[in-house]
């Protein structure tokens, strides 16, 4: 068989059989522990500190970035950005329940759809599990309530993101999905090998682009063009 | 690809005449090197990183039977198929057996070097699936079926005009007149092109920059969201990759995040680094069906363990060859390998063969900034001298370059030997050229006077002159 060709091969090289035991355990207990290495530190600071260095470095990267008190004033955000950026007021919204509460009956010029992007649709509304203030990172998990061809289809994508969720860095995204899916606060027997990872996750950076007509930096190459996050400082 | 690197003096000397191929490099060259250098000095902790991406890559090595047979079972326990293979031609088999049971007709492709490694392209197409490239600079590269140039720029010889005359000649359906304003305009053609593609799909085959082994995942890395697009919305989602890709943990992959994406392109991260696990999940309204990992050893497992094996960390993010003075005079085609620059210099002889490539580690002048700037601390001089080694030992040079060879070792092996016969040499020379300064003819130095005119030296040789100060001191 192949692998065990390939796996021979490799230990071979090693110089040795298949791992004893005790090694075994020592990576398997690598693995469940999957410790963090070092962290730069800029991207540790407080709730205040983390929110400004997100924005700046998403608006470094091309994003935009408006700063709300609530989901409610979320209608009257978007219709005066699609305004600036000349844009019809439709966009479609991943049926994610914080998003479904947004009172869009306050903006009734504004055409909502919740569901899944066409390829047709001009903006999106996507839900943002964390944001990372070390890169002005978004992390978007895909799931029922938030599929991932909403961030990519529509030209213009807009993001809420609470406040609170605005992270130090990657690791405590990652933390915080190991802990939301985990056998204990799901309250169901589930066995602890299952994978807590959703089928994709997307850590984004600014808006889509390509450097490779003669390195010069273009906007918009496949996924969106605009990337527009909506921070909800609000306490949640 | 069509490996050419027998021809590397050949191509190198095509290269260096190329105007429209000089202007590129000229364009490109500083601008890699100054936004790497930018983001490095915006992150303090960045040398300690290259060190922690080291050992993690190390220790995968160390390990890699375990995390690869850990990875396989997190694969499986995630619903997709790990399709082992061997060889190149296992590789291709293997896609076409899944295009085969899809009933596929076109495939869309995010980038990969991998499957440029195996040809699968050219194999597709024969066996009438129609594959297309869905990154802007591969897919003018197929429009034009020219190999990529670099690793992570692959039309990065291109001139604007080489795209607009590319477009025009490719895309029939439009206007023959229509202008190209600015490079927008180019891009929104392709975009436009490309976005029928990714709908009309059966398969979506990518490659992967990361496997982890803790959760299955194979994680891509673009700037473009073209990968994202090409797993996202046709039925079946194919990871085409190798076995020196995996990573241990979620942890260990985040650290690496942190210094490939400074090192290839200068930025603090790419704009989509896209983890990806199994297919679709119960509930799901988009994603592909079905998840398969077509995962290639090509003669990665016989490096373990030898000379070479510091080669597996590489993580494939091109610094060593936007580095590279020798990259940056021919270019990338001239390499006539899949993997151009220092780190293919190290890697082609392993796939083809010393045989075949053994120009590739002799284009070097070791000037050491590869390994200098590489995030995986990969000692790539050295290990191009170990090419040169073997190909010594082999007897693979012209006899005339072994016995000059020889006869420069005589003289190297004794001290004493050595330092009277360059004084002779130099004041002799020295003497000859004391009119003019330089030589434009020199006997056995035609190589180097066919070009340019070797200086005279002036003085005594620097031994001479060290032991005369030396001694000045006292």
């Amino acid at each position: 068989m192949t692998r065990d060709a390939i796996i021979g091969a490799i230990q071979r090289g090693l110089k040795r059989g298949p791992l004893p035991p005790d090694q075994k355990a020592m990576l398997t207990a690598r693995l469940a522990a999957h410790a963090r290495h070092l962290i730069p530190a800029r991207g540790n600071l407080d709730r205040a500190g983390r929110i400004s260095l997100f924005s700046e470095y998403v608006e470094r990267e091309f994003g935009t970035v408006a700063r709300l008190a609530s989901l409610a004033d979320v209608p009257g955000a978007i219709t005066s950005y699609l305004a600036r950026q000349n844009l019809a007021p439709a966009l479609v919204a991943s049926p994610h329940p914080d998003l479904q509460k947004i009172p869009f009956d306050t903006a009734p010029l504004l055409k909502i759809r919740f569901g899944l992007c066409s390829p047709t649709d001009a903006v999106s509304l996507q839900h943002a599990f964390a944001g990372i203030a070390e890169t002005g990172t978004l992390v978007l998990p895909s799931g029922p309530k938030t599929p991932t061809s909403n961030n990519l289809l529509p030209d213009n994508a807009i993001v809420v993101l609470q406040a609170d969720r605005i992270l130090p860095c990657y690791e405590d995204a990652f933390d915080l999905l190991r802990a939301a899916e985990s056998p204990k606060s799901r309250g169901k027997a589930k066995s602890a090998e299952q994978n807590f990872m959703p089928r994709n996750i997307m850590l984004v950076t600014g808006p889509s682009r390509s450097a490779d007509i003669e390195q010069t930096l273009e906007l918009g190459a496949h996924g969106p063009r605009r990337l527009h996050v909506l921070i909800i400082d609000g306490e949640t | 690809m069509l490996e050419t690197s027998a021809a590397f003096k050949e191509n190198a000397t095509g290269a260096m005449a190329d105007a429209s191929l000089q202007k590129a490099l000229a364009r490109a060259k500083p601008q890699f090197a100054k936004k790497r250098q930018s983001a490095v000095e915006k992150l303090p902790e960045f040398e300690a990183l290259r060190e922690i991406a080291k050992n993690i890559k190390n220790h995968t090595i160390q390990n890699l039977d375990f995390y690869l047979e850990t990875y396989a079972a997190n694969v499986e326990k995630a619903g997709g198929t790990v399709h082992w293979c061997a060889t190149a031609e296992d590789a291709r088999q293997a896609v076409l057996k899944i295009c085969r049971s899809k009933n596929a007709k076109t495939v869309t492709k995010g980038k990969s070097m991998v499957t440029e490694e195996i040809a699968l392209n050219d194999f597709l197409e024969v066996h009438g699936v129609t594959p297309v490239e869905t990154d802007l600079g591969e897919y003018i590269l197929q429009l034009r079926h020219e190999p990529p140039s670099h690793i992570i720029g692959p039309a990065f010889h291109l001139n604007r005009e080489d795209w607009e005359d590319t477009f025009r000649k490719s895309h029939l359906d439009l206007p023959l007149d229509r202008i190209f304003h600015e490079r927008r305009d180019i891009l929104t053609e392709a975009r436009t092109k490309l976005r029928e593609k990714f709908l009309a799909a059966d398969i979506g085959i990518t490659g992967a920059n990361f496997l982890i082994a803790e959760t299955g995942t194979s994680v891509i890395v673009t700037n473009e969201g073209n990968g994202d697009l090409t797993q996202t919305l046709p039925k079946t989602h194919v990871v085409v990759t190798t076995i020196e890709k995996v990573v241990p943990t979620i942890e260990d992959t985040l650290s690496l995040l942190r210094v490939l994406a400074r090192s290839a392109t200068g930025q603090d991260m790419s704009v989509y680094t896209t983890f990806s696990t199994g297919a679709a999940r119960p509930g799901d309204s988009d994603g592909p069906a079905d998840y398969h990992v077509v995962l290639l050893d090509n003669g990665r497992s016989g490096m373990v363990g030898t000379d070479f094996q510091d080669m597996l960390r590489c993580i494939r993010c091109a610094a060593c060859m936007n580095h590279c003075p020798v990259y940056g005079a021919v270019g990338g085609h001239a390499y006539g390998s899949t993997y151009p620059g220092p780190m293919g210099a190290v890697l082609t002889p392993m796939l083809v063969g010393i045989e075949n490539a053994g120009h590739l580690p002799n284009a070097s002048t070791f000037c050491g900034k590869c390994e200098s700037v590489c995030p995986v601390k990969i000692p790539l001089p050295n290990l191009m001298r170990h090419w040169r080694e073997r190909e010594f030992e082999r007897h693979l040079q012209p006899p005339t370059m072994r016995y000059g060879l020889a006869f420069w070792a005589m003289f190297a092996k004794r001290p004493a030997l050595y330092r009277l016969a360059t004084r002779a040499a130099a004041l002799a020379l020295g003497f000859a050229g004391r009119k003019t300064g330089k030589f434009t003819k020199l006997p056995l130095a035609g190589g180097w006077t066919e070009g340019r005119d070797f200086p005279a030296p002036e003085g005594d040789t620097f031994f001479a002159r060290f032991a005369a100060a030396q001694k000045a001191k006292k």
